[in-house]
């Protein structure tokens, strides 16, 4: 397949997940849309690994799905602590810093 | 290229950007989980297309398995697949609308006027991302970052449970002071 295919699949998803970001309020959903563009990320990557015959690029994206494993772990533990003390998940309530 | 070929390939695009649609769409966070899962399945189909089976099967089982549960278990502990929809800030689902779309301009500006590949790369060998050859690369050229990760996995699980332990009655048997407005 040409590279253009995987170019612009990759380009959608990434918008796709900047539009989740930017529109979602309820913090999950908005973890998942980073999700997607760390996925679409990881798509161009093994895209060109593939094309200039360089293994380099899967490694890049073992790498990167390890630190989003636990970046996600760290994430959700935030989330539940702030649903502890606070009693809802909203973005739009997550305004001050001190619990 | 074959008929077939292109049939899959478009078939794959659709089923990755629909299901990206629906999870920015989908009201309940379970069917928006649900829809990611479909899209790392699909995107692992296409590591697979692409010569890289070990990153394919990497994706199946810490994405669309272990995070993806983590997300599940998350959601439902909370209750929170139900929000209450209220109206957003004024104007910010258009802002938010711009800007991706400008973002895709750029994209489309940058790969039309810096000139992509366009052309498929030569098909890969079949020994060319084995497992083995992964692990080669990632015991010897890779292998400090490779350690690095086990330290982030390790300082990523013990801040988890940090964050989420219950604060524990102390020898008299009293709660720790908490705040007053958490207490409920």
């Amino acid at each position: 397949m040409p590279m253009s295919y995987f170019i612009g699949l990759s380009v959608v998803m990434f918008a796709l997940g900047i539009l989740g970001v930017l529109m979602r309020r309820n913090p999950l959903v908005v973890f998942m849309s980073l999700e997607l563009m760390f996925n679409s990320a990881n798509l161009l990557f093994v895209a060109f690994s593939a094309y200039h015959q360089v293994l380099d690029g899967q490694l890049f994206v073992f790498f990167v799905m390890t630190t989003a494993a636990a970046e996600v772990a760290v994430g959700l533990a935030l989330i539940v602590a702030v649903f502890k003390a606070k009693r809802t998940i909203d973005l739009d309530q997550m305004s001050s810093l001190k619990g | 290229m074959s008929l077939g070929l292109i049939f899959m390939y478009s078939a794959l695009a659709l089923v990755v950007v629909v299901s990206g649609i629906g999870l920015i769409t989908s009201r309940n966070a379970i069917y928006a989980a649900l829809f990611l899962v479909l899209n790392f399945v699909t995107v692992a189909l296409l590591y697979i297309a692409l010569g890289a089976p070990f990153i394919a099967l990497a994706q199946v089982t810490v994405y669309a398995g272990s995070i993806m549960v983590l997300f599940l278990f998350v959601i439902m502990l909370l209750g929170a697949e139900q929000l209450p929809i209220a109206e957003p800030l004024r104007g910010q689902r258009v802002l938010g609308i711009l800007l991706a779309v400008a973002f895709l301009a750029e994209m489309v500006l940058f790969v039309l006027l810096r000139g992509a590949p366009t052309v498929a790369g030569q098909a890969v060998s079949p020994d060319f991302s084995t497992p083995t050859t992964i692990g080669m690369l990632l015991f010897e050229r890779y292998l400090l970052p490779f350690e690095m990760t086990a330290g982030v996995l390790l300082a990523a699980t013990v801040g988890a449970i940090f964050m989420t332990r219950q604060p524990r009655p102390d020898r008299k048997g009293a709660l720790p002071a908490i705040p007053e407005e958490s207490k409920e």
